[in-house]
């Protein structure tokens, strides 16, 4: 796993979208071979998705074969709604890109029958053959997508009850009303997250730094669903320095010094954008260098010469 | 793999999908920053619904590039332009040529809807031009929209005529069926009438013309503050262009223009003619001052617009343009109706009362689409109206237009 740690949330939003970008340009997806992308809602991928606008404003990023799959969404709210999560991709993101409609899938919270769409939404997955880059966001209490404390880390799409805390917590987006939030909602399951070839997580701010602390500094825990990603072959955390306030110094030093080797002494330039090394620098490789080292050594081999014993 | 392309994308189009990006969209008395439009059958239709339902990518994307996004400009009092006077017939074939060379000319302005005018005429004129005049869809091949006549007269006060002829005014002993006498109102033409409350038989009258679907405006009167209040009572919605050819603002009894202090009645819309000779600049920023919610910016302009200078005929009355701003009766030195355009309003009634440019825009879009009852089609942007599209720049001066979703000329 790698963690990014950036200083407030529009560095990480940028890194993250960089990152998104550069993902897709390097995958060159043509209709064919598109790719394959889960996206997430809420508060943490807002940053992201401005920046994701702008380079496509740019000319920069195309989204024409990319396919998006949306973690989840609520049952019973009417699609327009101002706060489904139909609406908030469509406001957010889908809207200001290129996006083929068609492309778009996000779990209809509508349907007649839950279960199957749940079943629909899966089998929809494996037939564009698999999530390549699954992007999340977390709660405070660690939940990925609507898998909340003690759901299973196996888990696939499904209907879910929500947690009385999260009806609460949601109400300030239902008129301070309760009784408005929608009580269940279609998710993803972390499973399901967990089997995109890449996962990566935003976590930004003070009140998820008990919650980042808990999915990479202890063991994987289904009170802390986020935790699988510590069995995810190619996960990336993306956090700010206000998210790393419970971590141990340790830990932000540790992986705060992997980007500093990357970036200092293997140059940023011989990695991969997943970590992987396409180019191991050795001295030979880089001969102009050696006259360069020869005469700072030259000195401490004169002062070694003058030490008083050699008298 | 399956093609992730549907082929419903291909199928059951009946009409291009238009987007537009970039711009800056008044709508809902604010500037929306960030948000598309999509046009499907010469309509605004809901860019979600449609996206997430239909699954449609857009046949066309247009980058507005910052510029603000308007509904098309609606003129409700305009007696002719380009040589055209709608007061004036010969035969059918003229009276169409010339309502169509209005209704084109008018999108250079980013007019897209208009009420053309017809000053007070005898009886014959109403009866051979009213039912050319009924309400036609505006379109690329059409025009500007015509939404049907205003009628300007002839019940109105003699000593308020201004350049209408004094021999066709008209009072009405006998009420309503002195209306449909003149007018011959069979074929719902008329959509918004002028009359003076204070003539014989007009107040009694209002009901019967309201239910028949017409839009009552007060003016051409020395009605009394009191007489105006009853008008409005009665369901008078509009003055027409205000402090023109009414009693001046007297403290004691401040006539037709006292309505706008009216706290015991809904206030009613005001036209007003922004060509800065009409009203001095101050008085229409006191009127909007006032009440900023009423303001209806309309040209009253006349067959001399957008023609150079010259002299030419107002209803049968002999009228000299002077310059770009001013038309005058050649005998008695009267105003005239005006030549400037709805845009040149637009610019001036910002530039004279200091408001930001949504109201200003809002004065000839939403307010008079308001009065006619017609705002769910016409001068908002909202869901379900028709795609009459404006592209100004921060200055009001227009950069494109479009009508029912296509793009006119404006060159």
């Amino acid at each position: 796993m790698r963690l990014i740690i950036r200083s407030d949330y529009d560095e990480v939003s940028e890194y993250i979208a960089t990152y998104v970008k550069n993902r897709i340009l390097e995958y060159n997806p043509t209709r064919e071979r598109p790719f394959v992308l889960g996206l997430p809602t809420g508060s943490s991928p807002v940053g992201l998705y401005k920046c994701l606008v702008k380079f496509y404003r740019n000319n920069e990023l195309s989204f024409k074969h990319v396919i998006t799959f949306n973690m989840d969404e609520y049952v019973g709210l009417p699609r327009d709604h101002p706060e489904s999560y139909h609406s908030f991709m469509w406001h957010h993101l889908f809207k200001h890109i290129d996006i083929a409609p068609d492309n778009v899938n996000i779990l209809d919270g509508n349907a007649e029958n839950l279960s199957e769409e749940c079943v629909r939404f899966e089998r929809k997955i494996k037939s564009v053959g698999g999530i390549e880059l699954f992007i999340g966001g977390i709660g405070p209490d660690g939940h990925i997508a609507f898998n909340e404390p003690g759901s299973s880390l196996t888990s696939r799409t499904r209907v879910k009850t929500l947690a009385y805390d999260t009806i609460l917590a949601n109400s300030r987006f239902f008129d301070n009303d309760i009784n408005k939030v929608p009580r269940m909602a279609l998710t993803v399951g972390v499973g399901t997250v967990m089997e995109a070839r890449e996962v990566a997580i935003i976590i930004t701010g003070a009140h998820k730094a008990i919650a980042l602390s808990k999915c990479i500094e202890e063991g994987v825990n289904h009170m802390w669903t986020v935790s699988a990603i510590q069995l995810h072959p190619k996960a990336l955390i993306v956090c700010d320095e206000d998210a790393t306030l419970e971590l141990h110094v340790k830990t932000v030093k540790y992986f705060k010094s992997i980007e500093h080797v990357i970036n200092n002494l293997i140059g940023a330039e011989n990695v991969g954008l997943q970590g992987n090394v396409k180019k191991y620098p050795t001295p030979e490789a880089t001969p102009e260098v050696t006259p360069e080292v020869t005469p700072e050594v030259t000195p401490i081999c004169e002062a070694f010469y003058n030490l008083p014993f050699k008298r | 793999m399956p093609s992730q392309y549907s082929e419903k994308t291909l199928q059951s189009r009946t009409s291009r999908l238009v987007k537009i990006i970039n711009g800056r969209i008044v709508r809902d008395h604010k500037i929306i920053n960030d948000d598309v439009l999509y046009i499907y059958e010469g309509k605004i239709i809901d860019p979600q619904n449609h996206f997430f339902t239909y699954g449609n990518s857009p046949d066309t994307v247009i980058n507005a590039k910052g510029l603000l996004i308007a509904p098309g400009y609606i003129d409700i009092q305009i007696n002719g332009a380009f040589g055209v006077d709608f007061s004036v017939w010969k035969d059918d074939k003229q009276m169409k040529e010339g309502l169509d060379k209005v209704a084109k000319g008018l999108l250079k302005n980013g007019c897209t809807s208009f009420v053309p005018t017809i000053v007070s005429s005898p009886k014959e004129i109403y009866h051979k031009v009213l039912p050319l005049l009924k309400p036609r869809k505006g379109n690329k091949e059409n025009g500007a929209e015509v939404l049907g006549a205003h009628v300007e007269g002839p019940f109105i006060t003699q000593s308020k005529q201004g350049a209408h002829k004094e021999s066709y005014l008209r009072t009405a002993p006998n009420g309503f069926k002195d209306f449909i006498d003149i007018y011959g109102l069979y074929d719902h033409a008329v959509k918004l009438i002028t009359v003076a409350p204070d003539v014989e038989g007009a107040l009694d009258s209002l009901e019967g013309l309201i239910n028949f679907g017409i839009t009552v405006s007060i003016g051409h009167s020395s009605a009394t503050v009191a007489q105006a209040e009853l008008a409005v009572e009665k369901g008078a919605k509009c003055i027409t262009h205000l402090f023109n050819a009414m009693q001046q603002f007297h403290h004691r009894d401040p006539g037709i223009v006292g309505l706008l202090g009216t706290t015991r009645l809904a206030r009613p819309f005001y036209g007003i003619i922004c060509d800065g000779t009409h009203v001095h600049p101050n008085s229409i920023k006191i009127a909007y001052d006032s009440h900023p919610r009423g303001a209806i910016l309309v040209t009253d302009a006349m067959a001399a617009m957008g023609l150079p200078p010259g002299e030419y005929s107002l209803g049968g009355i002999p009228v000299r343009k002077s310059g770009n701003e001013k038309v005058e009766v050649i005998d008695n030195g009267k105003l005239a109706g005006s030549v400037i355009t709805i845009d040149e309003c637009v610019k001036n009634f910002k530039k004279f009362t200091g408001c930001n440019v949504i109201e200003a825009i809002e004065a000839a879009t939403l307010h008079p689409a308001e009065l006619l009852n017609v705002q769910n089609v016409k001068g908002t942007l909202d869901v379900g109206a028709d795609a009459d599209i404006i592209f100004l720049d921060d200055d009001l001066n227009l950069v494109k237009c479009f009508i029912a979703g296509e793009e006119v000329s404006i060159s």
